[in-house]
């Protein structure tokens, strides 16, 4: 057997993939906060339970409707970023003109509470939720033998990542968002309608989210739980990527996604830990994130 | 007498607790280049960012081509066609010089083109793609202007364009602002540089404690010049 560092290559190679996976969820997560966090200087905290919500969305479309993955794939993200808009709408757009803390007070309370009706329903047990037949079984890579499935996940995730960097960093909407992330009303003034600007940009985090969630389905069991497991992390991510780099928590997060799976190698009782170090290794040598700009 | 494009009454504007503006009241002919003087602090931005609703507390009457913009949202006042280019210039550290350039929706017919806009600012073209904060500082205040005349447009509220400039750039700026006015543009501008605003303006008014003290012509320029050594303290 091939050793490296007098470790079995498989291994190795194994929980590489598994960060690898993680790394994806991370990296899309952490996009969304930051693209929001960017422009509406509000810190999500209900960004695990939209991440939950989609994923429930995706499970009770199959079990009620008969909706399989593929289409549950567009219907989700599309579902949880017009609930996204229509909280944002109702409750955040209220919130702009006061402390930043109500804000997080106000998506933490609504993470709470989406949390609670979904445990209250389901239970605190995941939901198993199978993996669609077409990407059903693996491939033998030669080294290693790749679930198709997770092969998916992190393809669909780079596409995901890479595509909203271009429409934030290419196009003319694109403009309008970082434009008005460093000066709102400036922007408005021009004739940009930056409160519709504010909206679309929660329902886009809301519905990233939720397209993870549903890409999550069936890697992780579907649980009323599954987003503030994995939130905390996200938000170590997003504070190492620098708070609001769009560039910084897609490469973070598939970084420390490698990290974590390296360290479940080489000394795997550090590996829920790794990340918080990381973290706070960054805050001492560089507060703003290792893809921020000094504020 | 033709109706003014913009005519401001009874403004008044509060920043928190703090009562800015106390009632201002000007009128801007249609093609008029009219100037506001004043000392730091006596309401000459402030009337501006009123005029333009970046101030939302205030009460009054602002009306543009027959209709008042008191009651709109921000981004509506724009589409009326007014644009407004701010003291600090606003230009964008994250958007290229092209991207700076387009990014004030065009409102109406007859603005620049990008290539008329390029033909007027060489050295613009010649660093579009460079982030906006990377020009100097006055190339930057060229591109908050030219970014403007792309929309169409038909007033220009202009804040202190010159402030901090070298002599041979306020030059420009003032040969730029006298190719607009010849343009037909209507212009309303903040400038403490009174030399340089009687070279293109038609008329002044001059501005204390948040109020109007008084307008006049510029062929009266002369006989107000003690008056404006004495308020404003040049």
């Amino acid at each position: 057997m091939t050793m490296i560092f007098g470790i079995p290559i498989q291994a190795l190679l194994g929980q590489l993939l598994v960060g690898l996976i993680n790394g994806s969820f991370y990296a899309m997560l952490s996009l969304g906060l930051a693209v929001i966090f960017g422009l509406l200087r509000i810190i999500n905290f209900a960004h695990g339970a939209l991440y939950m919500l989609g994923a429930f969305i995706g499970y009770l479309l199959l079990v009620h409707l008969g909706i399989g993955y593929w289409p549950a794939l567009v219907l989700v993200p599309i579902a949880v970023g017009v609930f996204g808009m229509a909280v944002e709408r109702a409750a955040l757009s209220r919130l702009y003109r006061l402390d930043p803390l109500y804000g997080l007070l106000f998506t933490f309370g609504m993470a709470l509470v989406i949390e609670g009706a979904f445990r209250f329903y389901y239970g605190v047990s995941g939901n198993p939720y199978a993996v669609p037949p077409l990407l059903a079984g693996g491939t033998n890579l030669g080294f290693m033998f790749l679930p198709n499935y997770r092969g998916w996940v992190v393809l669909a995730s780079l596409i995901v990542c890479i595509g909203t960097w271009l429409l934030i960093e290419k196009t003319r909407l694109g403009s309008y968002l970082r434009a008005a992330t460093e000066n709102p009303e400036l922007v408005q003034a021009f004739g940009v309608n930056v409160p519709l600007l504010l909206t679309l940009t929660y329902g886009l985090g809301a519905a990233l989210a939720g397209l993870a969630g549903i890409l999550a389905a069936p890697v992780y069991q579907v649980s009323p739980l599954m987003g503030s497991d994995l939130i905390i992390v996200v938000f170590a991510v997003v504070v190492i990527g620098g708070m609001g780099s769009i560039l910084g928590a897609i490469v973070t997060g598939y970084m420390l996604g490698l990290a974590e799976g390296l360290t479940k190698v080489f000394y795997p009782e550090a590996s829920n830990l790794v990340v918080f170090v990381i973290m706070a290794i960054v805050l001492l040598l560089r507060p703003a994130g290792l893809f921020g700009r000094d504020a | 007498m033709s109706e003014p494009l913009l005519a401001v009454r009874d403004l008044h504007a509060w920043y928190g607790e703090g009562h800015a503006l106390h009632g201002v009241n000007l009128d801007v002919l249609r093609g008029e280049t009219v100037t506001l003087l004043g000392r730091n602090g006596v309401g000459k931005t402030t009337t501006l960012r009123a005029i333009v609703g970046l101030v939302r507390e205030r009460s009054g009457s602002v009306v543009f081509n027959g209709s008042d913009l008191i009651g709109l949202p921000l981004h509506r006042v724009a589409r009326q066609g007014i644009g407004y280019v701010p003291e600090e210039r606003g230009i964008f550290a994250t958007l290229t010089v092209d991207e700076n350039l387009i990014l004030p929706p065009v409102v109406a017919k007859g603005g620049m083109s990008v290539d008329e806009i390029f033909d007027l600012f060489p050295n613009l073209k010649e660093r579009r793609n460079s982030p906006g904060t990377r020009l100097s500082g006055g190339e930057q205040q060229m591109l908050a202007i030219a970014r403007i005349l792309r929309t169409g447009v038909q007033m220009l509220l202009l804040d202190e364009p010159t402030e901090g400039l070298a002599p041979v750039i306020v030059q420009r700026i003032g040969e730029l602002l006298a190719t607009l006015k010849k343009r037909g543009m209507t212009i309303l501008l903040v400038e403490q540089n009174f030399r340089f605003a009687a070279r293109i303006a038609d008329r002044f008014y001059l501005m204390e404690h948040g109020k109007v003290l008084e307008g006049f012509p510029v062929a009266e320029l002369a006989a107000h010049t003690e008056k404006l050594h004495e308020v404003l303290g040049v």
